[in-house]
């Protein structure tokens, strides 16, 4: 504004003209202000200071002079053990769970396409897990896989430990995760069916392509970009999960079910490692943008 | 043949999504004898509401509802009184400041709530709202401010300029024609938001857990999950009947966001 004042008066119209949009500019800040604080001071500003945390020594109390140490948290990282072995549980959870989810929803979506009778229950079911809090999701599997008192068992005639024992706590997880986070997948999967046109069908049919030619000619290649964006989402959503797994498992037994972000916890929360949790949480994050950025790239070269 | 798979697939499906449902429910219903049965049963015997009852007799949930639904109203109210100007902005000024906040919204699904929470922790110890709820209503704000600015924009975006034009030739202010002709057309956006926001809140377990150690200022959320102690079978009716209702709030609102989500009041406005 000042600027303007002291230079030599420009012609009337043109200083009207910048007038305008500069008021315009001046009230959009305005009005985006107050929502801006808070994500600026609760959420940027975290965000930066954690990446900062990353490459310090940082402990989560008071009274510890915090101090520049490089990258000697990522040196510490790649030589845990205890690291690369939750970094496994978790690409095998956010792999398997992604996948999983997929299919299972794909299907789910592809029968609530078709005019079958009772499809209303279905939809309604589907929806439900949706719109339970997590933390509930994982104490009602917790019932069903207790071993006294739970359903599970007596299903299928054994006596196992779903949850405590080395083996099957991993998969049991999966299969939670993988009722979880169906819900969206399938809405999401189900309006991008009802979005095909149905004149490629017709035309299909009329050149004699059978229904699961039809599928993978038509409904598939038609679906690719919301394919694409909701298992990027899953993926993101799996490989940072928390809450579900803490209240099934709290990562045990043995640590194994303890994905990336119960590790990351258990050293920022009850070892007080704020920097290396920190550093931990910023390798998951390039991790995750990593994957993302190939499989995003490999998706759009294929489509052209 | 083709119909009978389909149909033998549609019921695989039902019994995998209704079964632990139906099981909470009915542990929900049973008494501790019939817990403690070598053989579970899918029908309680003698059903009970003993453990809702139970649920509500015990101080730790009942205060912790409490809690919850303090934060909850408090954060859903903040979230959408502060996000409403900055949508209407988004919506009506679209550009740069529209891509950044659409960025962000996807960067903030990216990187892992360690990263955040950590220095959101130090942020918050140093203001000392730790073991608060004002510390938690701030935190809730934040992260549901993202998705709540895009619900809401979408709903303003839904409002032609025309209408606010047509009340400015008739002499209206801005800001008039503003509270008077924007408002109440987005009403039903304006309470779905409120409504998602307020069960984002009182779901929520991930922060809160961090922020409130102290059993004593402890959400619903992580009351439940400290009920689970290894006290043994006696305490899973009553935790059963509180997950239940704990449930309800999120219920409600699916039932109200799918009705509200297709009413006909826009294309009233513009033909009127």
């Amino acid at each position: 504004m000042t600027a303007t004042e002291t230079r030599a008066a420009p012609p009337r119209r043109s200083r009207a003209r910048r007038r305008g949009p500069s008021r315009k500019t001046r009230e959009m800040w305005l009005l985006m202000l107050p929502a801006m604080v808070p994500v600026l001071l609760f959420s940027m500003g975290p965000l930066l200071y954690g990446i900062g945390l990353a490459f310090t020594d940082a402990r989560n109390t008071r009274v510890h002079q915090t101090e520049f140490v490089g990258l000697e948290n990522f040196t510490a990282l790649l030589a845990d053990d205890e690291f690369w072995s939750s970094f496994r549980i978790g690409a095998i959870w956010s792999v398997s769970v992604t996948v999983l989810q997929f299919v299972a929803a794909l299907g789910l979506a592809l029968l609530l396409n078709e005019k079958l009778r009772g499809r209303a229950v279905a939809r309604v079911l589907s929806v439900v897990p949706w719109a339970m809090p997590p933390v509930v999701i994982g104490l009602m599997w917790k019932l069903v896989y207790h071993p006294d008192a739970g359903i599970l068992n007596d299903l299928l005639g054994t006596h196992v430990n779903w949850l405590a024992d080395f083996s099957l706590a991993l998969p049991a997880i999966i299969v939670v995760g993988v009722w979880a986070g169906m819900p969206q997948t399938t809405v999401v999967l189900l309006a991008g069916l009802q979005n095909v046109p149905k004149e490629l069908y017709e035309a299909g049919e009329m050149d004699g392509a059978g229904s699961w030619r039809r599928f993978w000619s038509i409904t598939l290649p038609q679906l690719r970009p919301v394919i694409v964006a909701i298992t990027s989402l899953d993926f993101v959503w799996n490989i940072n999960q928390f809450g579900l797994v803490y209240v099934l498992t709290q990562g045990g037994p043995g640590g194994r079910t303890r994905l990336p972000m119960l590790f990351a916890y258990e050293e920022a929360f009850r070892y007080r490692m704020a920097g290396y949790a920190s550093m931990l949480g910023l390798a998951m994050a390039i991790v995750v943008l990593a994957v993302l950025g190939l499989y995003l790239w490999r998706q759009m070269r294929e489509a052209r | 043949m083709k119909r009978v798979s389909q149909y033998v697939a549609l019921v695989a499906y039902v019994v995998f999504l209704a079964f632990p449902l139906l099981w909470l429910l009915s542990t929900a219903l049973k008494t501790p004898q019939e817990m403690a049965l070598t053989e579970p049963t899918w029908i309680p015997r003698e059903p009970t509401l003993a453990n809702f009852t139970d649920a509500f007799g015990e101080q730790d949930l009942v205060g912790a509802a409490a809690r919850s639904l303090v934060v909850a109203l408090f954060a859903s109210v903040i979230t959408v009184v502060i996000s409403l100007p900055a949508s209407y902005a988004m919506a009506r000024y679209r550009g740069l400041v529209n891509k950044i906040a659409i960025g962000w919204v996807l960067v903030s699904q990216v990187f892992p709530f360690i990263l955040i929470i950590i220095p959101l922790f130090m942020i918050l110890r140093d203001l000392d709202l730790v073991n608060t709820l004002p510390g938690l209503v701030v935190v809730h704000v934040t992260f549901t401010l993202p998705f709540a600015l895009w619900m809401l924009q979408g709903y303003v975006r839904a409002v032609p300029p025309e209408l606010e034009e047509a009340a400015s030739v008739d002499g209206a202010s801005r800001l008039r024609s503003i509270v008077s002709v924007v408002a109440p057309l987005l009403a039903p956006g304006v309470v779905a938001t409120l409504l998602f926001s307020f069960i984002s809140s009182w779901n929520e377990f991930m922060f809160a857990l961090v922020i409130l150690q102290d059993p004593d200022v402890m959400t619903l959320p992580l009351t439940l999950v400290r009920f689970t102690g290894p006290e043994g079978v006696a305490r899973l009716g009553p935790l059963a009947a509180a997950s239940l209702m704990a449930t309800i709030p999120s219920l409600i609102f699916f039932a109200i966001i799918q009705r509200r989500l297709k009413s006909g009041l826009m294309a009233g406005a513009v033909k009127g």
